[in-house]
């Protein structure tokens, strides 16, 4: 079966982490790629990195002295960064592919109906 | 200067609530601090900033909550205080809104970790409110511990409803879902 849809936000994750990137600019990526449209908030991207590392689709890539084992309070330490993996990029093909069908098929039948009218009048 | 506000909100009035406090840093006193009933002021240029409750998933998964309010400090949020596991965060918002959710899923998720806890709640106080009363007038052990099944069982119907409250909240925005989002 073909892989269901992907949530908007989970889209433009992915394709922000196309290179390594931390939580927060993942958030100013994402807002600058949709040109303002789209603006994550803190707490969703939280749960999708979480559920997308779950998944493999993205690696955590220990920013400088970041240790998972022992979290450090040093705010210095914190920033973790994320990149895509390759079952990651599969996933986002998949989806282009899937989006092309959506917007081929809406175009053709949309047009089609344009010819329709015109030929009505 | 501190200013000092003791108020009540139920459990299912989260949402007032944070209306509540965005009205006050809206008019110049920005949360600082928060206890039981008890919410601290400070003065702050009217409308700087903005205020987000949210419900932690486990109280003792302290590693995960610290990471958690790490991520959101690395964003600009501010963790101002914790009450149970209610944790409020403020941000100094220049025009752009400041949100801790973005999408339905996440905001029915938010609602499910709010909705267990408060059934667990009064789960175990109705649990104990009947093994009281039991007590009281089957065992006929006329303690005054016993009598307080009464108060469990108050707290029992008080969780129920906002059980209902919120789920009802839950609902509507699950509906959304099958079309948008």
């Amino acid at each position: 079966m073909a892989n269901p849809a992907l949530t908007e936000a989970v889209y433009y994750i992915l394709l922000s982490l196309m290179e390594p990137m931390h939580g927060y600019g993942i958030m100013q990526n994402v807002e600058q790629l949709s040109n303002g449209r789209v603006k994550l908030a803190a707490g969703t991207l939280y749960g999708a990195i979480n559920t997308l590392l779950e998944k493999g689709w993205i690696d955590a890539v220990s920013g400088e002295n970041f240790s998972d084992k022992g979290f450090s309070r040093d705010k210095g330490n914190r920033k973790k960064e994320y990149v895509i993996t390759e079952h990651g990029k599969a996933m986002l093909h998949s989806e282009i592919a899937r989006l092309n069908e959506l917007i081929e098929n809406g175009n053709r039948i949309l047009k089609m109906e344009v010819e329709y009218e015109k030929s009505d009048s | 200067m501190r200013k000092v506000i003791h108020k009540w909100f139920w459990v299912w009035d989260f949402e007032k609530e944070e209306k509540w406090l965005n009205e006050m840093a809206a008019k110049g006193l920005v949360l600082v601090a928060v206890g039981w009933c008890r919410f601290e002021f400070e003065d702050c240029v009217p409308g700087e900033y903005k205020i987000r409750l949210d419900f932690l998933e486990n109280k003792c998964a302290r590693v995960e909550n610290e990471k958690y309010i790490a991520f959101l400090e690395e964003t600009g949020a501010e963790q101002v205080g914790m009450m149970s596991r209610w944790i409020y965060f403020r941000k100094k918002v220049s025009g752009d809104n400041f949100q801790l959710f973005s999408d339905n899923n996440s905001r029915v998720h938010y609602l499910t970790r709010i909705i267990r806890f408060v059934a667990l709640l009064s789960g175990l106080n109705l649990y104990f409110g009947c093994y009281n009363m039991f007590m009281f007038f089957q065992i006929r052990n006329y303690s005054y511990i016993n009598l307080l099944g009464i108060v469990n069982l108050l707290l029992a119907v008080i969780g129920g409803w906002g059980v209902f409250r919120i789920s009802r909240k839950r609902k509507k925005l699950k509906a959304e879902q099958q079309i948008f989002e």
